[in-house]
């Protein structure tokens, strides 16, 4: 498969997901520059962490008008896969691919530290191949990752599915003492309606090896895999 | 001409910041504080004279850029 890992103006995460995507997967990943007007021979989009354009403003308010953000929304209307973790994921919500909006931690820290994500739904093709009942420790490290979405848009997103992980403890419950940033209803990561964007604080691409200490973030990558495998012989057939 | 705009926290949306700064008030002694919201300023420089034409445009990049509707609120001002 070949993935894009776009890079922004001070974007960090890109080389961590370039690496894990072929050194550890062993599948083609490029990287894509901001000023870029097309994404060319892409099956899936990473939108990777850091601080786009030095998040001035808003976290990916300046980074959302980039040429690129206007391919990846092009890719995204077609039915492409696209991922954003952590500044991706902010950048997604405010280029409106994904609802709702990531404000200050409730408790002003930056948080570096490992969490657990309960896999709310295996229905996407980013948590299909994860294990049922199976908590991924993940680590996360930001100081803007508090989930805000209005009421109506909370209700929406329950009633369609659009909640793939939750904030857990070691034990997969859902409580407020696992969650690190006061995001509404524990959210972690979202999808959008049509299940092809989704969006995730925490870092997959860094815990893809028992090297660094944790490689639960493998099945988030192999369930994108295994959906685009999927969708190729589909077309193949 | 210059425009300003003052863009604030929604209410619904949690503001540590500005719990923050409300209880430092607080303990300096300052009494009858009952919300503290911390927002952004910005002033922008204008070229020409059209007020309306420049309130129009300012309005959208507030709405579209400046601000994010989903958790901010924005006043904009042209003097």
């Amino acid at each position: 498969m070949n993935f894009a890992v776009l890079q922004f103006p001070a974007s960090n995460c890109d080389q961590d997901a370039v690496h894990a995507l072929r050194d550890v997967f062993g599948h083609s990943a490029r990287y894509v520059w901001h000023k870029e007007t097309a994404l060319g021979d892409t099956d899936a989009v990473i939108v990777p962490g850091g601080f786009s354009y030095g998040d001035y403003l808003r976290c990916g308010a300046i980074a959302r008008f980039s040429p690129v953000m206007q391919a990846v929304k092009q890719f995204a209307d077609n039915g492409g896969l696209v991922l954003g973790i952590c500044n991706g994921f902010q950048v997604l919500t405010e280029a409106g691919l994904l609802p709702g909006a990531l404000v200050r931690n409730r408790d002003l820290q930056f948080h570096c530290e490992h969490i657990f994500l309960k896999t709310v739904t295996p229905d996407s093709p980013f948590t299909g191949k994860i294990p049922a009942g199976k908590s991924l420790r993940i680590p996360i490290a930001h100081g803007e990752g508090c989930y805000f979405a209005d009421e109506s848009t909370l209700v929406g997103l329950k009633a369609n599915n659009q909640i793939l992980w939750q904030y857990c403890s070691a034990t997969g419950d859902v409580t407020e003492s696992a969650n690190p940033n006061g995001s509404l209803l524990n959210i972690a990561g979202i999808c959008n309606l049509r299940r092809n964007v989704a969006g995730l604080m925490p870092h997959p691409e860094r815990a893809c090896e028992p090297l660094l200490a944790s490689d639960d973030g493998r099945w988030i990558f192999e369930s994108m895999i295994a959906a685009l495998e999927k969708k190729t012989a589909a077309k193949a057939a | 001409m210059k425009a300003k705009i003052v863009i604030t926290p929604k209410k619904a949306v949690v503001d540590p910041q500005g719990k923050t700064v409300r209880s430092a008030l607080e303990q300096m002694g300052h009494q009858g504080i009952q919300a503290v919201h911390v927002g952004k300023y910005l002033e922008i420089e204008l070229d020409g004279a059209d007020r309306e034409a420049a309130r129009k445009s300012l309005d959208e990049a507030c709405h579209k850029f400046l601000s994010n509707p989903v958790i901010e609120d924005y006043r904009l001002e042209i003097e």
